[in-house]
């Protein structure tokens, strides 16, 4: 498919200002049915399943089915992305169940400082700003 | 492909797009790795200047890094950057620029700091958990030049302080660049770039003074081996589709080393990194009758010294013994998982082994969670069973384990004078500079050199336009002319569509996904794809480029009904001319340098003699005449 969308829990984000899964998708593959108010992968075959449309929807409406044409059907990799760590839920094609959890970030979203106040040492050298000072090294 | 009862087109494309333009200093057209390096280090030198980035995609989830890595590939720390030349020199078989190389071991930990700094977290060793990297924290290798991440979010991340650099008014997103603009007056000088929206019916027609040209590789450039579903399941970002390379090379930048490409060795199908397998596991790959493959036909690499007997065998050869293997009848090749978690639990208490799971499961959900999902549907737990490895369809790109690209200006104080003919990483055009994907002759950089270079590209450009602060950029063609190009696939559809009952057959146009497989065939069958086991040859390569011709023609033939088809008629006219210059310069060199990526049958081994050099070629944008020639290679780091 890869990713598909539930019906059920897919309102279009219609309470927010875009439709995630569409924002997000980096080979413009989801995309909203206005007249349904429901979002669906438009062309499964270019899908990387890289699963930012699963990720960020907020409902919880967008998850993979895995290739038809090499995978087994019956198994699902479902993650739960925080602000500081992931949760995976992965489900075998037998049943087995498991769960691992891992950091994803050490600060907070949206802390990181640009710094575009700081000037480096000048145009004419081959030192990055973050690099002033330092005496690069040649062969 | 449709699904059932959905309807396809949910953003109809209009004969007459809405045309927007703009004027700016400097351009960044791509949104990866290098130009959030770009982004965050221009405003530190052109505080004043009009800077805009523009993105196919959305910058929290585009480029090759979109899904997270599970270790950054490129970290010096303590070691020589010296012997980084060396490794990447072997690594691609002995032809590199080892000035650009070089600068990049001498400014790519800088980079990896900043991630740490902004949030990404790096495994540290015991007792330097807490301590950075900038400030000696060591961090755990998977090998000699490889630090491990958990890099779900390190785009997000890197993403996020590009944006703050810039600010938003200075990004548009969902714009898909299509074409580089030369000067009207000023010869082999930038002027702009055009390209159109895929969320409204809008052209945007672009001037700058300078432009930083970084989008990517070339992914769906061969038939993949996976032609339905899977076919996304790329192992390169599916979304590239050498647009760095073509719209580089359509206003006549020197391209080198268009012959190299890569074929990684990975799980079959669903292409899951093997680097942590091998080198934080210790696994071996083995072939059906459980041997070493490695060692059972060591004696091959004799043919091709002095790269066969490095201390480290190079990829391309890897991949060379791995196709015996498969030729031979002795496959299926695969990933010895099993012996070798055995061998890492051995001694180990329940709670260390399940940290080793852990770590196991997260190299691929970090990165592939498709691999995640192929174990999945198949019941497969490392410990317990073994997996199949396969080398993948081919991919053209300059970052990873490839070096094809374009061929650029290094730094002043590193290699020969005639490699530095003004600015770092400016293309032969001036203003028109590249990095990451689209420097060739340069590869081994993977995410945190791209970033790296993306920075020192953007202080290049700052310098640039310094000294070219009076160039005032002008166009050849009008903005309608340029919008009329770019929605002629549009035009088209408008033209015939109501001829047939079913809008994708039709005698009048051929639809972008209909030409991609017609290309892929091509680049397959002749070119030295997986079909052929990668073998090509002069007679081969004759006849590849007489069906491209007739490709050619036909592009201009594609139709778009919907926005999503237009940016896939685009993406289709770039993988056109990316192979075209692939295959040129393959036609070209006469040896098989890539053992294992591709072979010349007509020249089936390595000649140093006479190919111990670069292979470069030229487009020539006024008369349309391709030049392809010799460039002699140069030594700067001693063996």
């Amino acid at each position: 498919m890869p990713s598909f969308v539930i019906n059920e829990k897919c309102d279009g984000c219609k309470g927010g200002d875009k439709t995630a899964c569409m924002y997000v998708c980096p080979n413009d593959l989801m995309v909203l049915n206005v007249e349904t108010m429901k979002a669906y992968n438009q062309e499964p075959d270019a899908c990387w399943e890289c699963y930012s449309c699963v990720k960020i929807c907020p409902s919880q409406g967008v998850e993979v089915r895995a290739y038809s044409d090499f995978v087994p059907m019956g198994g699902s990799i479902i993650p739960l992305r925080g602000t500081e760590d992931i949760m995976w839920t992965i489900k075998f094609r037998n049943g087995t169940l498991k769960r691992f959890k891992f950091p994803i970030r050490t600060t907070a979203e949206g802390s990181i400082d640009a710094k575009n106040d700081v000037a480096g040492d000048g145009l004419d050298n081959e030192n990055l700003y973050s690099e002033k000072g330092k005496t690069l090294p040649t062969p | 492909m449709a699904l059932p009862n959905k309807p396809l087109g949910e953003l109809p494309a209009v004969v007459d797009p809405e045309i927007e333009e703009r004027e700016v200093d400097i351009l960044f057209i791509g949104g990866g790795m290098a130009n959030c390096g770009a982004a965050i280090e221009v405003k530190k030198w052109a505080p004043n200047a009009k800077i805009l980035l523009v993105d196919k995609a959305a910058m929290e989830r585009s480029g090759a890094v979109a899904q997270g890595l599970s270790a950054i590939n490129t970290y010096l720390g303590e070691n020589k950057i010296e012997d980084y030349v060396r490794m990447v020199r072997n690594d691609l078989m002995g032809i590199v620029r080892e000035d650009l190389i070089y600068d990049v071991g001498r400014h790519v930990d800088d980079s990896v700091h900043l991630f740490e700094e902004w949030g990404l977290p790096v495994w540290k060793q015991a007792g330097d958990e807490d301590k950075p990297l900038a400030e000696g924290g060591k961090p755990v290798r998977s090998g000699k030049w490889q630090i491990m991440i958990n890099g779900e979010s390190y785009k997000p991340i890197v993403a996020e302080a590009a944006k703050a650099a810039l600010g938003m008014d200075n990004i548009m997103e969902r714009v898909f660049i299509v074409k580089i603009l030369l000067d009207a007056n000023k010869p082999n000088t930038i002027a702009g770039a055009v390209g159109f929206s895929t969320r409204e019916n809008k052209v945007y027609v672009i001037k700058c003074k300078t432009m930083l040209v970084a989008c990517g590789g070339a992914v769906n450039v061969f038939r993949p081996r996976s032609t339905g579903e899977g076919m996304g399941r790329a192992w390169y970002p599916v979304w590239n589709a050498g647009s760095t390379h073509t719209m580089a090379m359509q206003v006549g930048a020197e391209l080198t080393m268009m012959e190299n490409r890569f074929v990684p060795a990975r799980f079959k199908d669903g292409y899951g990194p093997v680097g942590a397998w091998f080198l934080l596991f210790k696994c071996k790959a083995v072939n059906a009758l459980g041997e070493d493959y490695m060692v059972r036909n060591k004696d091959m690499l004799k043919q091709y010294e002095p790269y066969g007997s490095a201390p480290v065998t190079p990829t391309c050869l890897r991949n060379h013994l791995m196709l015996h293997e498969i030729k031979s009848g002795r496959g299926p090749i695969y990933m010895n998982t099993v012996d070798g978690m055995a061998k890492l639990f051995e001694g180990k208490d329940k709670k260390e082994k399940r940290h080793l799971e852990a770590e196991a499961w997260e190299d691929f959900l970090d990165m592939t969670v498709g691999q995640a999902g192929l174990w999945a549907g198949m019941s497969i737990a490392p410990e317990e069973t073994n997996s199949e490895l396969m080398p993948t369809e081919p991919y053209l790109l300059g970052s990873h384990s490839g070096c094809s690209g374009i061929w650029v200006s290094g730094p002043e104080d590193i290699g020969p004078s005639e490699w530095s003919w003004g600015y770092n990483r400016m293309t032969t055009v001036n203003g028109l500079f590249t990095a990451g994907d689209g420097v060739g002759a340069s590869g081994h950089k993977f995410s945190s050199g791209s970033h790296a270079e993306g920075r020192i590209a953007a202080k290049s450009m700052a310098k640039y336009i310094r000294d070219n602060a009076d160039f005032a950029p002008s166009l050849k063609s009008s903005a309608k002319e340029l919008a009329d190009e770019i929605y002629a696939p549009v035009k088209l559809f408008h033209e015939f569509k109501d001829l047939s009952t079913a809008l994708d057959i039709n005698p009048n146009y051929i639809k972008p996904k209909g030409l991609l497989m017609r290309l892929v065939k091509i680049t397959d069958e002749y070119g030295g794809g997986c079909s052929t086991n990668y073998i090509t040859s002069g007679k081969l390569l004759d006849r590849a480029m007489e069906l491209l011709e007739m490709l050619r023609e036909d592009s201009q033939k594609m139709a778009a009904g919907d926005l999503h088809e237009l940016m896939r008629a685009w993406e289709n006219y770039h993988r056109i001319w990316t192979v075209e210059a692939h295959l040129r310069h393959i036609m070209f060199r006469e040896e098989s340098r890539y053992p294992g990526f591709y072979y010349r049958s007509d020249f089936d081994l390595i000649d140093d003699e006479n190919w111990k050099c670069f292979v470069n070629s030229k487009y020539d944008p006024e008369t349309g005449k391709w030049d392809v020639f010799k460039k002699e290679y140069k030594q700067i780091i001693p063996a």
